[in-house]
């Protein structure tokens, strides 16, 4: 029989126990998980990242709705316990009890609110769960809004931040001479603070609140000393307190959390505690590597094994863009303790290790925190350091004489440095994992769990791989645009939109480009997104395109360019074909060609001569052929029910309608469609970024497909009944492709990092949303939809083409 | 030094270039981002490239073709690639470019 298991919180913790028991024990539990929340698991300490626009929720849950599903789990979310009937064994909620064999109580903490008037008014909130998180987001929306933060620790701090990046106007008060006094010594308490106030954010310390005012909703806050300041919203971030209101009803022992053993049971031997809410020999936990270790035990516990919980140091980092601390250990003064400090004030680096008998027992770091692991290994460890006590601070990669290279330190480091906080795994789990055969960053986390967390050690598990397996690792995904940024193609699409960002300047400033205006790398890429994400700002910068795109012309090895014509859907005409004729041998074109792509090219043009030909092409009606650029190229049909004896639609007709609809669009790569009227592809539509077949019942609309360096075809988007239909999805397909993924990744690698599911989700099954994305795209498209030929039609464009001096007729001396 | 104006700053767009010909091939003189102007030849050591086709970044140009990033200040190929073009003296006063007439005519051999 199995036995039921109850579970009151779907945190953090409580889902790392479930994980365990699967894990240990598949079959055995019967479990039913409530929780107070409207939603599983996510990723609490991730809700900064979102709140300052880097992440989505999407991105932070833990257990999606296919999990418990999955593993039969009854979920009773949004059913906050209010009972818990020990006699009985029966918890209750307000819908209903569920009785239990064993009843895990994993309510976390509740925020601490400070008890001054006005504490209650609207506008006023605290940080610990979605909910808060969406308030905040939601009143940030307010053009020039203002916030209070209450609380210069942790969570008033990433609070702070991320508001900031929203567009707040935002002023942190904070009771203590400086922040994060609990992690942080003074002198790196002010690098911080100075580093805020260099982002615009104002620090009062030394502030403590008296009330807080309004009428019907926050005006204002009012501090002892007097001053006021103004604000629209008021975050509250003063502390956490364990949630053992059940607890104590249920008459379990409870002391400042809910007591447990070191098996993690409470006073009740069928009752186990996990996770915040709980005390263990008088210690309360508040990040989630303890918590985690606690979530072993009780899982160890459940399935009869021996385990005890032993709580272990914990270091801290500040998950704020850009900034970087670290702290671990006791960095008290004392008697008997001895400093060892390093400052770089041009590059705001402070580095302070607390010594005493020879041991290390503290480290604070700010600016420069690369061998925090490394420190906190020696402090955990105990290890005595007298031999290295003169280079100490400068890290493991001056110890024994070693070069000072990137990967020297974590090459240095021990099998048992911890990598991952969060998880508390060490360098040796990874190196084991990798010689098991792990050997990507997501085979890491899948088997170890390394990185999988809050992520800020993604850096770190990288270069373990790296120094492990030496060339046979390549730096994954998570590479940076180039070397002008250490940020990834996607966080910077995420920072442009989440910060409204619209200009270049504007994003390199915000972003920290460590160089002045880019490079060939990242300004195409820039000067896409800008325009993709705000067409009616930003203006489309030339010289940040690549020559092709820049000369409306492909450019050829001898430096001479090529000229395509569009030929809608693949059709011409003897007035179209007559023009062309008369251009090749006007311009003396060496080559003429049919294209893949239905159409002809004509190649060997002097770069010169390129508005000239245009102008000639322009006047028998034809527009540029986008051959060369990042945007629609072709569509490609076949005859259909015109003249085929087997077509069973217009395949032609839309084809010229959706290249009608679609040209001129700019796009992360080229795209390619192709309708063919009937299953037997002659139009080859099956490899194309969108490929439509035509069948007697309606459309089939494939998306994804590729027959260039990887062979792909494409996968089923949906089946549509109308050509209208049809035409919807295609449009809002591509502007999905041109909102969401990285410059120069062709629809099917697009499709395979975010999933046909996820895109389905996005423009099938969701009209409305659907609707959204083709208004975008025409609105793109009144602005975009040029000629460019036309456009170049010009004397002055005719010049421009042309040298600026020709000195050839100068005789030498 | 003999000054030739070949035309005006305004002619050539920031982070741009344009090609001044002469007996001995086509000279490109960019314009950069802070305003000053560089001719180089406008042949890439790698394979020929057209190097006033490239972006413009910093003072230094990237290839179209391959990619090869070069100093507009030295002509060097940066980074781990070898190879260099000619430069020629270059300067602007009062919006107009000046290039140095005598070694444009005798060429990069001089
Ligand atoms: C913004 C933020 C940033 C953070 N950053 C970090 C960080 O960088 N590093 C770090 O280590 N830690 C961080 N933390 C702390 C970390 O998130 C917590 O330590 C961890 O989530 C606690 O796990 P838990 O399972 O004990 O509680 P929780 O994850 O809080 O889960 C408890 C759940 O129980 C539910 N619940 C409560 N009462 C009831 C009831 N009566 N009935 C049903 N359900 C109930 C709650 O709704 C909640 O969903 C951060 C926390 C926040 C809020
Ligand atoms: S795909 Fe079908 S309709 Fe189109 S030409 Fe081929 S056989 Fe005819
Ligand atoms: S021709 Fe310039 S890099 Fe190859």
């Amino acid at each position: 029989m199995k036995q039921k298991l109850v579970i009151i919180g779907a945190g953090m913790a409580s889902g790392r126990v479930i994980e365990h028991l699967l894990a240990g024990d598949p079959d055995g539990w019967d479990i039913t998980l409530f929780n107070a929340e409207p939603r599983g698991n996510y990723n609490r300490i991730m809700l900064s990242p979102v709140l300052s626009g880097e992440k989505t929720y999407q991105d932070i849950v833990i257990h999606d709705d296919a999990f418990y599903t999955g593993h039969n789990i009854t979920c009773r979310f949004g059913e906050p316990v209010v009972r818990i009937d020990r006699k009985n064994k029966v918890v209750y909620s307000n819908a209903g009890g569920a009785p239990y064999d064993k009843l895990l109580i994993a309510t976390g903490s509740a925020p601490f609110i400070i008890p001054v008037a006005g504490k209650d008014l609207p506008g006023v909130v605290t940080y610990r769960d979605l909910d808060d998180t969406n308030a905040m987001m939601a009143a940030a929306e307010k053009p020039g809004g203002r916030a209070v933060v209450i609380g210069g620790g942790l969570l008033g701090l990433e609070a702070a931040a991320g508001l900031k990046a929203r567009g707040m106007e935002v002023t942190v008060i904070h009771l203590m001479g400086h922040l994060m006094e609990r992690q942080l010594d003074p002198a790196a308490g002010y690098l911080l603070q100075k580093d805020l106030e260099a982002r615009g954010i104002a620090v009062h310390c030394k502030g403590a609140t008296k009330a807080i005012l309004g009428k019907d909703h926050v005006e204002a806050v009012l501090l002892e000393d007097g001053t006021v300041y103004p604000a629209d919203m008021v975050c509250m971030a003063v502390g956490i307190r364990p949630e053992t209101r059940l607890a104590t009803d249920a008459a379990l022992d409870v002391a400042r959390g809910v007591n447990v053993t070191d098996q993690m049971v409470t006073s009740d031997p069928d009752i186990l505690a996990v996770g915040e809410c709980v005390e263990h020999d008088s210690q309360l936990f508040g990040l989630v590597a303890p918590l985690y270790d606690q979530a072993r035990v009780v899982a160890a516990t459940l399935l009869g094994q021996d385990a005890a919980f032993a709580p272990v140091q914990t270091a801290t980092k500040l998950k704020v863009t850009g900034v970087d601390l670290f702290s671990a250990g006791d960095f008290a003064d004392g008697a008997g303790r001895e400093d060892i400090v390093y400052r770089d004030p041009a590059r705001g680096v402070y580095k302070r290790l607390v010594i005493e008998k020879d041991r290390l027992v503290g480290a604070v770091m700010y600016g420069d925190t690369a061998d925090g692991p490394w420190f906190f290994g020696l402090i955990k460890d105990g290890a005595d350091i007298a031999p290295m006590r003169d280079t100490l601070i400068f890290g493991p990669a001056y110890q024994g004489g070693a070069q000072a290279d990137p990967l020297a330190a974590v090459a240095a480091l021990p099998p048992d440095a911890e990598i991952c906080g969060c998880n508390g795994i060490c360098k040796g789990a990874i190196t084991a994992a990798i010689d098991a055969g792990a050997s990507t960053l997501a085979d890491i986390r899948a088997t170890t769990k390394a990185s999988a967390s809050c992520g800020t050690c993604t850096g770190l598990v990288e270069q373990v791989l790296a120094s492990t397996l030496g060339d046979a690792f390549q730096m994954p995904a998570a590479q940076p645009i180039c070397g002008c940024t250490d940020l990834t193609h996607e966080d910077v699409r995420r920072l442009i939109k989440a910060r409204g960002l619209k200009s270049m300047p504007a994003v390199m400033q915000e972003l920290g480009w460590k160089t002045p205006c880019g490079c060939h790398v990242c300004r195409p890429a820039l000067n896409f997104y800008l325009l993709a994400d705000w067409p009616q700002d930003y203006t489309d910068d030339p010289q940040s395109r690549f020559v092709n795109e820049r000369n409306h012309a492909n450019i050829q090895k001898d430096g001479t360019y090529s000229v395509v014509p569009r030929m809608w859907g693949g059709m011409t005409n003897p007035r179209e074909l007559r023009a062309i004729a008369d251009a090749a041998e006007k311009y003396a074109i060496p080559a003429v060609k049919v294209t893949g792509g239905q159409r002809i090219d004509l190649l060997g043009v002097q770069k010169e001569h390129l508005p000239h030909i245009w102008a000639d092409l322009n006047a028998a009606g034809l527009v540029s052929g986008h051959a060369y650029s990042k945007g629609l190229r072709t569509v490609k049909t076949c005859v259909g029910t015109d003249f085929c004896r087997f077509g069973t639609q217009d395949s032609t007709g839309l084809g010229i309608k959706l290249e009608k609809r679609l040209w001129g669009s700019w796009t992360p790569h080229k795209v390619k469609l192709a309708v063919s009227g009937c299953p037997r592809n002659c139009a080859e539509s099956t490899c194309k970024d969108v490929g439509i077949i035509c069948v007697d019942s309606g459309f089939e609309i494939g998306v994804g497909g590729a027959a260039g360096m990887d062979l792909k075809e494409t996968e089923r988007l949906a089946k549509v009944e109308t050509e209208a239909e049809a035409i919807d999805l295609t449009v809002a397909f591509v502007q999905l492709y041109r909102e969401h993924a990285k410059y120069l990744d062709r629809p099917y690698k697009w499709l395979a990092k975010v999933g046909l599911d996820w895109v389905q989700a996005q423009i099938v099954d969701n009209p409305a949303n659907r609707a959204a994305l083709i208004k975008r795209f025409d609105l793109s498209q009144s602005i975009y939809q040029r000629d460019p030929w036309a456009d170049r039609a010009t004397p002055q464009a005719q010049a421009d083409f042309a040298p600026l001096a020709d000195l050839t007729k100068e005789a030498a001396e | 030094m003999n000054w030739l104006d070949i035309g005006a700053l305004s002619d050539i767009p920031q982070r741009g270039a344009r090609l001044v010909k002469t007996m001995h091939g086509c000279v490109a003189v960019f314009r950069t981002g802070d305003d000053e102007v560089f001719a180089i030849d406008d042949r890439c050591p790698h394979k020929g490239g057209p190097l006033s086709e490239g972006i413009v970044h910093g003072h230094a140009v990237t290839c179209p073709l391959h990619n090869m990033v070069i100093s507009l200040e030295s002509g060097l190929a940066q980074g781990a690639d070898q190879g260099a073009v000619a430069t020629y003296p270059a300067r602007v006063e009062d919006g107009r470019i000046l290039l140095d007439a005598k070694r444009l005519i005798r060429g990069a051999a001089a």
